[in-house]
Formats: structure tokens, C-alpha cells, sequence
């Protein structure tokens, strides 16, 4: 059986930004055999559907999850608390795919953020470009700084560079083999035509209103070109992370 | 132990619970969480005669203890369902139900043709899909058209045929009773209700569809009452269906009228529900010295 509902036990919840929680799960074996761009789907009791959370971190038999409150079901997750267990369907989905001996450079943007972490373990020395809109919603700086060279940019200059992601890749890409990048659609879009105008594959990870998280349900639809034909696909099962040559922004 | 298996049709279940159509896809995922086996049977995701993509997302949206969702029939078409989904399906030890859908009588005669030359177990008419611009749910909220599209598929359908009954209607009993007496062996009910939700900063319905059909435990008051009006209505098996989450929703569905049952949206939140639905059932059906699943159904007692 390839999929499993399990019961973890919650060490800590704590609001790391303004709005942006750190949960952190115990996980019964060393590690959680994840793969960086991955997702958990975590049950909120009370709730229909599950919320789809991205993993920060699956090291030392921890799973991080950091995620921004943002409608009733991520509120109820902000209140668990440590000593209780949380129900997550975990991991889930195709995430980023690491080569060894390339160059890569990793772009986040606001929660799109918290994956990258995990990815830049995979990483051989990345470059980390992480872009939030103030300074009151930055988060895991000093974690990152520790896995690679970190860029911040936010979009009024109240923390590091005024500007955007891209402004920053510009100046990074030609030293770059590959990019991956997670954040709102409009930053996916801008990264990859900087990364098609440079010739650079660019995986990106993707994000759409979800239901039962491993592709039964047809929900979180997004349309992709695969050898010339144009199909659907799901953000569960196919994705979160695609070729960005793949989608249709 | 208490005997769970029931007869739908002709069609032995080795227990009550089905998937419902469109929640399920065509059982490849929820099979890497249980073998399929643990269901009475799987309605497959509703097909189409030729492959279709969708609606553009979002196409799902949480309500008050419920969904709204507005996939718009995403497949690959009967003959890739036919050749790619129906020989893994057939070796999974559960009924095979095909659920039908299409833009003209005509349509839905030639899928049941094509299914009727497979080892496909029963066809599930799918008139009541309220996310599609043709077809769908127009052929299930007249009695007439009911009747009229029941006759023709029947005339080409060779499996035992299920009749998908939509809520969005004035009185459903008088549907079923057109169903029935056109020639459906059963009756399954219901689908969802239509819905809609906005976002209030934006102003724009959740769903790109604008409207999409509302399902979980928000709707199962209103399917308890159609399944016991139409099982009251019609001789035929009434399949009993909507916000089914806990097996007491289970028992109190069968107790309505229903012979068997679908579940869907609470898979969801709960991929082991129908697992645990049936265990249950058996306790419940243990508890009280009822032998068989069977001696539930249409049991209320109404005042």
C-alpha cells in the first residue's frame, strides 16, 4: 500500500511571522521518507476537506510544516496544540527533482517559501532568492542562510532588497544549470519566461483549490502541454511540481 | 458476524457500501490505501462517449459541512475506460459499476451498447450532473424526459440498469416511478444539490463554473427524506446516497429505504470510511440480533 493516514504526535505550533504558523511533527522512524516539493494533507477535525500544506522540513524525525492561516480550516490548525496528535495523509504528490553536480538556484516567494528549505538540503550549495511583500512576513532566513548563499528582496524594501524575485535571478542565472520555484502564480510566471529567455529549466510548484489530495477526485485541474498534446493534470498526483515548460500560466 | 451482503438488480454486493461516482476516479488510488475488495462496489467516475477535459478550476469550494464542486465530467472517454480502467478493475473482487453521461439520447444509447458487450456488472444512467452545459442533468428533471431516455438506453442496455436521480426537482418520487416504469432495475439517489459560493472581496463565485453541486454531511437530511419518499414510491432498489459520513448515517439511510449505499465526499477527510462504515454496520447489526444487512432496509417507522 503506497498511501497511509497517520497519527503524528504535534511537538510545536508556534507563529513564526504574522500569521505564519511552524508545526512541528514527530515522525516515528529517522525520516520521513519525503521527497523535497512534496505535500502533506492535513485533517482539521470539523472540516470537510483537508488542507494541502507543503513540507518545510522531514529531518531527524521531524516534519515541519509552516503554513499562513488564511480561512477557518487553517485557524483551527494555528489552535492545536503541542501534546495532541495531528491526522495527516503524508507525503504526497511528485515533488522537485535534484541532480547531483548542478548549480541550483531556489526562488520562493511569501508562503511559497517554506519548501525551499527542504529542498536546499538536497541541494549542493544553492543559491536561495526568497521575495516577501514587508518585512513583518519574513520567515526562516537564518535556516536557509545555512544551507546555501541567501538573496531577500521585499516588494517595499522594509527587509532586504526593494524589488522582486526575479529582479534578483537576473542577476544570479547566468551561473545557474536549473531553477525551482514555489510562490503565488504570477511570481511562477515571471521566474519561468526569466528562466526561458535564459535557456534554463525551471521546475515550479504549483498550488490549486484541492479535495482528496492523490488524484481521485479531479479537482485541482491544471491544463499542461505533454509531447505536443494538450491535457489535464492534477496539482496532487502530477504535480505540485511541473516543467514550467509544461503549464499554461 | 452479521451477514452485510445484499442484492441489488441481480447483483450480489458482499456489503452495502459502493463509491460514489466522481470520487473515486476509477479506483487506481484509493486501491494503494485498501484493497477494493473492503467495498460492496465501485461506481466508476462518470464517462463520456468521447474524452472530456473539464472545467477550467477552481473547481471545488468548502461549505458549512459540505462541498461544492464543478469538475464538468473530466474522461477519457468510454473505449479508454473500456481497454485501459475496466481489466484492473474487474480483478479488484467488486462490482463494476459504468456511470454514464452525454450531450444526446443518442449518446448515452451508444455507451450503453459499447458497455453492454463488456464484463462491466451494472450502467448507472447519470442524468442529474449539474456542472455540464449539455446534457447532464436537462435528461433529469422532467418525468418525461426521465421516462424517455430511460426507455431508449434500455432498449440497448443489456446490464442491470441503475437510474441517477437528481434532487434539483419538484417531487423526485414521480422521477422514480418514470424511471421504474421505463425499465430501470434500480434507482440510485441523490446527486448533488446545486450551489454557490462568492467571494466577498472579489465578488466572484468560488467556483470558475459559478455554480457547482453541494455534497457531505450538509445534504444527508434532505437524501434520507428523498430516499424514503422514493422507496415508498417504487418497487424497485432504491441505492441510497448523500453526506453518508459515520455508520450510524449508514444504518439511518438503510432504515429510510435504501438497499445499498454510495458514499463519496467523506473519503475526503476519511480514505478509511468505508472500511470502518462496515465495521460499523456489523457491530450495530451484532448489537441488536439482526442477522442480515438486508432486515434494515425500509424499516422506519414514520409517525
Amino acid at each position: 500500500m503506497k498511501y497511509d493516514v497517520r497519527q503524528l504526535p504535534l511537538i510545536s505550533n508556534e507563529e513564526i511571522a504574522r500569521g505564519i504558523f511552524d508545526m512541528r511533527l514527530r515522525y516515528e522512524q529517522d525520516d520521513l521518507p519525503a521527497e523535497c516539493g512534496q505535500f502533506a494533507h492535513v485533517y482539521v477535525p470539523g472540516k470537510t476537506l483537508r488542507r494541502p500544506i507543503s513540507v518545510c522540513d522531514a529531518s531527524d524525525g521531524v516534519l515541519r510544516l509552516v503554513y499562513q492561516v488564511k480561512g477557518g480550516g487553517t485557524k483551527l490548525m494555528s489552535e492545536m496544540k503541542a501534546g495532541g496528535t495531528v491526522d495527516v495523509l503524508v507525503p504526497l504528490g511528485h515533488g522537485f527533482e535534484i541532480k547531483k553536480d548542478r548549480r541550483y538556484c531556489l526562488v520562493g516567494g511569501g508562503i511559497g517559501v517554506p519548501p525551499m528549505l527542504y529542498t536546499a538540503k538536497q541541494c549542493d550549495k544553492p543559491v536561495i532568492i526568497t521575495g516577501f511583500r514587508d518585512k513583518s512576513l519574513v520567515i526562516l532566513q537564518e535556516e536557509l542562510a545555512a544551507e546555501g548563499e541567501t538573496l531577500l528582496c521585499t516588494d517595499d524594501g522594509s527587509a532586504g532588497r526593494k524589488g522582486f524575485v526575479t529582479d534578483l535571478l537576473r542577476e544570479k542565472i547566468a551561473d545557474t544549470d536549473e531553477v525551482c520555484a514555489c510562490g503565488p502564480t504570477p511570481m511562477l510566471k515571471a521566474v519561468a519566461a526569466v528562466c526561458s529567455e535564459f535557456s534554463k529549466p525551471c521546475q515550479v510548484s504549483l498550488e490549486e483549490r484541492m479535495g482528496c489530495g492523490v488524484g481521485a477526485c479531479l479537482v485541482c485541474a491544471v491544463k499542461v502541454r505533454k509531447n505536443g498534446e494538450e491535457i489535464m493534470q492534477h496539482v496532487c498526483k502530477n504535480g505540485p511540481v511541473f516543467n514550467a515548460e509544461e503549464v499554461f500560466f | 458476524m452479521s451477514d452485510l451482503s445484499v442484492r441489488v438488480a441481480g447483483v450480489d454486493f458482499a456489503n452495502p457500501l459502493i463509491a460514489a461516482s466522481g470520487t473515486f476516479g476509477f479506483g487506481r488510488e484509493y486501491g494503494e490505501f485498501y484493497p477494493l475488495s473492503a467495498l460492496g462496489g465501485i461506481s466508476c467516475k462518470g464517462i463520456t462517449l468521447k474524452r472530456r477535459d473539464g472545467n477550467p478550476p477552481p473547481r471545488i469550494a468548502e461549505t458549512p459541512s459540505g462541498i461544492l464542486n464543478a469538475v464538468g465530467l473530466q474522461n477519457p472517454g468510454v473505449d479508454a475506460f473500456i481497454s485501459d480502467d475496466l481489466p484492473w478493475l474487474k480483478q479488484q473482487n467488486t462490482v463494476i459499476i459504468a456511470n454514464i453521461a452525454g450531450n444526446t439520447v443518442e449518446e448515452y444509447c451508444q455507451m450503453a451498447e459499447k458497455l453492454s458487450e463488456t464484463d462491466v456488472d451494472m450502467i448507472e444512467l447519470n442524468i442529474s450532473c449539474p456542472n455540464v452545459k449539455s446534457g447532464g442533468v436537462q435528461f433529469g428533471t422532467s418525468c418525461e424526459s426521465v421516462g424517455n431516455i430511460t426507455g431508449e438506453v434500455r432498449r440497448f442496455c443489456k446490464k442491470p440498469l441503475i437510474v441517477k436521480l437528481s434532487p434539483n426537482v419538484t417531487d423526485i418520487a414521480s422521477i422514480a416511478q418514470s424511471a421504474e416504469a421505463a425499465g430501470a432495475d434500480a434507482v440510485s439517489l441523490i446527486n448533488t444539490l446545486t450551489g454557490m459560493r462568492i467571494d466577498i472581496n472579489s465578488r466572484r463565485p468560488i467556483i470558475r463554473n459559478n455554480t457547482g453541486g453541494l455534497s457531505g454531511a450538509a445534504v444527508f437530511p434532505v437524501a434520507v427524506r428523498m430516499v424514503w419518499q422514493v422507496s415508498n414510491a417504487v418497487k424497485i432498489p432504491v441505492i441510497g446516497m448523500g453526506g453518508i459520513s459515520t455508520w450510524e448515517d449508514a444504518v439511518e439511510m438503510l432504515i429510510a429505504g435504501a438497499t445499498a449505499l454510495q458514499i463519496g465526499t467523506v473519503l475526503f477527510s476519511d480514505p478509511y470510511a468505508p472500511v470502518k462504515i462496515n465495521e460499523g454496520i456489523n457491530r450495530f447489526l451484532d448489537d441488536n440480533g439482526i442477522k442480515s444487512v438486508t432486515e434494515l432496509t425500509g424499516t422506519v417507522k414514520p409517525w
